[in-house]
């Protein structure tokens, strides 16, 4: 087994889930490109586990395993707010969320009153 | 190049060009059914590199979970038919970073490498996982679960309007006269 072929997969889609962060708008396809970053890690682990011989015998593979409990965590968490987002907000464009903002009620009924 | 190299190939090739369609298609719920051949192409590697019980959660929990979530989400929000034009924001520079990153880990790593062989370890079945995790990584393990249930508990919390949003709920004032008296009652028993 060659380990560089894995080895340069992961890589190369741990770039592109870097460019689809930095380029999508919709926060779901944010997370989905998150997601792919967390597997191109996950296919590091694995493959790192095959070529290195560590002293305790897979634990590649277990760091895998808690990389992908992470992972299930992390989407979890995001799509609570996604949601909670599109219900104050009627849309996902992360463009769109203001960083400087007063908390909710407050910014419900300026909202109101600017449009 | 043996059986094994050709897979691994294969296999990556699949779960690259479906990654590359995850973040550059412009149908939503494609973005979604794309990444389910990328994460299986991945658990088809997974297996390759006789990491078989990771192979299978990846499979359970990525396939099966995480992306029904997502298209769960997709379905909730905003589900067109047919593409959207504003998906993007115009960016060379996240194709400039992408690239890099990408292009500049695989060279790394190539150099790192070269075309050089090494022998599949014994297959990473539940048996010898499960001892290591018991055995090994037994902390870790306990407090990825507290992790969980913080998770759980904070997407509740999140995704309940009526908790956790005092100054609003005074205002509004709907349906919590009947908390104090609750509360009340179970101070006067007290």
């Amino acid at each position: 087994m060659r380990p560089v072929i894995p080895y340069v997969t992961a890589a190369l889609l741990f770039g592109l889930g870097v460019y689809g962060v930095l380029r999508r708008r919709n926060a779901v396809l944010v997370l989905m490109a998150v997601e792919l970053m967390l597997n191109a890690v996950n296919l590091i682990l694995v493959t790192a586990d095959t070529t290195v011989r560590a002293a305790l015998p897979h634990s590649g593979q277990v760091f895998a395993l808690f990389v992908i409990v992470l992972a299930a965590a992390e989407i979890g968490v995001g799509l609570a707010i996604v949601l909670q987002l599109y219900r104050l907000r009627a849309s996902v464009t992360v463009d769109d969320v203001p960083l400087t903002e007063a908390p909710v009620g407050v910014a419900a009924d300026r909202g109101e009153g600017a449009t | 190049m043996t059986g094994a190299d050709v897979l691994l190939l294969a296999l990556g090739a699949v779960a690259v060009g479906a990654g590359a369609l995850v973040v550059g298609t412009r149908h939503l719920v494609r973005a979604g059914l794309w990444l389910v051949v990328c994460l299986g192409a991945l658990a088809g590697d997974y297996l390759v590199l006789s990491a078989e019980l990771v192979a299978w959660v990846q499979v359970l929990i990525y396939v099966g979970a995480v992306v029904v979530l997502l298209l769960f989400a997709v379905m909730l929000t905003r589900a067109p038919i047919g593409p959207s034009d504003d998906l993007d924001r115009p960016g060379w520079p996240a194709a400039l970073i992408g690239a890099g990153s990408g292009l500049g880990l695989a060279v790394l790593l190539v150099d790192a490498f070269r075309w050089s062989r090494v022998e599949l370890p014994a297959a990473g079945t539940a048996e010898r996982l499960g001892e290591q995790v018991f055995r090994s990584w037994v902390l870790p393990f306990e407090v990825l679960s507290v992790l969980l249930l913080a998770a759980l508990v904070g997407a509740i919390v999140l995704s309940r309007p009526d908790i956790g949003r005092p100054a609003a709920k005074a205002a509004a004032g709907a349906v919590e006269p009947a908390r104090p008296v609750v509360a009340a009652d179970e101070g006067g028993r007290a």
